[in-house]
């Protein structure tokens, strides 16, 4: 792996995405990616007592399926690297002790799956892996009450709130079976605060964390956006994406053709989830389903996924503290 | 541009572009969700009075009371009552029933944890908050009146 300027690194080995599987839940099956994800489930519960002992059984579905499609046995996968939105990340705990892999444990709110990508491709560029996989996931059920309000609570949302997608995605990263889709090079980002404090506004207080991040890259490669098919940010919903666009248009970057965002694009503005979807299982279940099978395709070649995460609690929250974010590049390039 | 200036543009910027909900909907929903529920309350009352032309105003009232916090936690229950919040805001959550939804929805919602740890510690969870303020301005007030009432 070599540094590229700031921000940016470059893989010098060969890192191919083997297999990938996405699990939602009926909302976003219900959404316009639909056709695109491997398992809709319609029980959010998967059959368990409780919300939090199903977001753990799609996560284990999920990772079950992507090892099953790689064909590579489990115990030779060397490394799973993954988190969740849960306090001490116990979804991923529970998963990973089923599982009996090594794992590591990692927390970027929403911008987990580049992280958990990024770590992955690292270990497998130094040699020291063979095959990771990496695993991120929310749910809507289990996060509203660990963040919010009890699920029967009556209130009524900000009208620029956004709405926790209930989904898993995996992808299983090797440096030895080679495959169509490779990742080439990503950018670790800087923790942004640009003094948005209302937790209800994820989109504006993550936008500045994504633009930073973006242009680190662009200028530490030389590129710009006409370099890319796709430029996909995580969960930055409406009015996010659009604040992103607006913020990109002043470095002088117009990303208006080719950009989209997992979390707007994932439900239908009739599905009253306003802004659009959020979580660390947004960008993590649209990259496995839509953006790896166009990939795959070859109708995108080159595509960056920036997944931007809020790193706020409710305790720093409640005490007045402005939201920190962060946002991870990761460049995919297809055959 | 020091950091401080930078984000007061900013959200200066997030201000003018975030969606504003329009206040005169917020407001007409919430004055026909309160006013039926009232209206339903009116109804009740003159049911039981039919009934029960003896009964003096108090006992009416806990009559009253009782039957929508019954109706409001059996819609939590099945799952409506958010929806109805949904459209009525302040109009669904001002009268008792909002109070009777914090509590039951809290209750079911907790019930996993256990009947202590979980119901019995976390059932006021959203309505504590309203008892503590509802008992320290009733304080005031009565100081502010017993004051008055001197003169």
């Amino acid at each position: 792996m070599k540094k590229i300027g700031e921000q940016t690194f470059e893989l010098e080995k060969d890192v191919c995405v083997v297999s990938r599987c996405s699990l939602v839940g009926s909302k976003e099956g219900d959404g316009p990616l639909k056709d695109y994800f491997d398992f809709i489930e319609t029980d959010d519960k998967m059959g368990e007592k409780t919300f939090e002992k199903g977001e753990r059984q799609m996560f284990l579905k999920t990772i079950k399926s992507a090892i099953e499609k790689s064909k590579i046995k489990k115990e030779n996968i060397d490394l799973y690297v993954g988190g969740d939105l849960m306090n001490q990340l116990v979804s991923s705990n529970y998963v990973a002790s089923e599982l009996e892999l090594c794992f590591l444990g990692l927390y970027n709110a929403c911008a987990t799956m580049t992280e958990s990508l990024i770590v992955g491709s690292t270990f497998l560029d130094s040699g020291g892996a063979t095959n990771v996989l990496c695993a991120t996931g929310s749910h809507f059920s289990t996060a509203e009450r660990q963040y919010r309000y009890p699920l029967e609570f009556g209130n009524q949302r900000q009208s620029y709130a956004q709405w926790t997608v209930t989904g898993v995605g995996a992808t299983l990263l090797s440096n030895k079976i080679s495959s169509k889709v490779k990742v080439k090079r990503f950018a670790i980002g800087k923790v942004t605060d640009f003094g948005v404090s209302d937790i209800a506004n994820m989109g504006a207080a993550m936008a500045p964390a994504a633009m930073e991040t973006i242009c680190a890259f662009f200028k530490d490669t030389g590129t710009n956006q006409k370099d890319y098919d796709l430029i996909a940010t995580g969960d930055l919903g409406k009015l996010g994406s659009d604040i992103l666009k607006d913020l990109m248009l002043e470095k002088g970057y117009d990303i208006e053709t080719n950009y989209i965002d997992c979390g707007h694009m994932i439900f239908n503005i009739d599905q009253d989830t306003l802004q659009g979807g959020s979580g660390a299982g947004c960008s993590a279940s649209v990259l496995n389903s839509y953006i790896l099978s166009k990939m795959e395709t070859g109708e995108l070649k080159r595509v960056l996924l920036i997944s931007t995460g809020a790193l706020m609690s409710t305790t720093t929250n409640q005490q007045g503290d402005s939201i920190p974010c962060i946002a991870h590049l990761v460049m995919f390039e297809g055959e | 541009m020091d950091k401080q200036a930078r984000n007061e543009k900013y959200l200066a910027y997030v201000e003018k572009k975030s969606p504003k909900a329009g206040w005169f909907t917020s407001l007409f929903h919430a004055f026909v969700m309160g006013a039926t529920i009232c209206c339903l309350g009116q109804m009740f009352s003159d049911i039981i009075k039919s009934f029960y032309p003896m009964m003096d105003l108090l006992t009416l009232g806990a009559w009253i009371n009782i039957i929508v916090i019954a109706l409001t936690i059996l819609l939590t229950a099945f799952g409506c009552f958010d929806r109805l919040a949904k459209y009525g805001g302040a109009g669904t959550f001002i009268p008792i029933s909002g109070f009777a939804n914090s509590i039951a929805s809290c209750a079911i919602e907790f019930k996993k944890e256990g009947l202590v740890f979980g119901v019995g510690a976390k059932m006021f969870y959203v309505a504590g908050p309203v008892l503590v303020n509802g008992v320290a301005y009733s304080l005031i007030v009565g100081i502010v009146y017993f004051i008055i009432s001197l003169f």
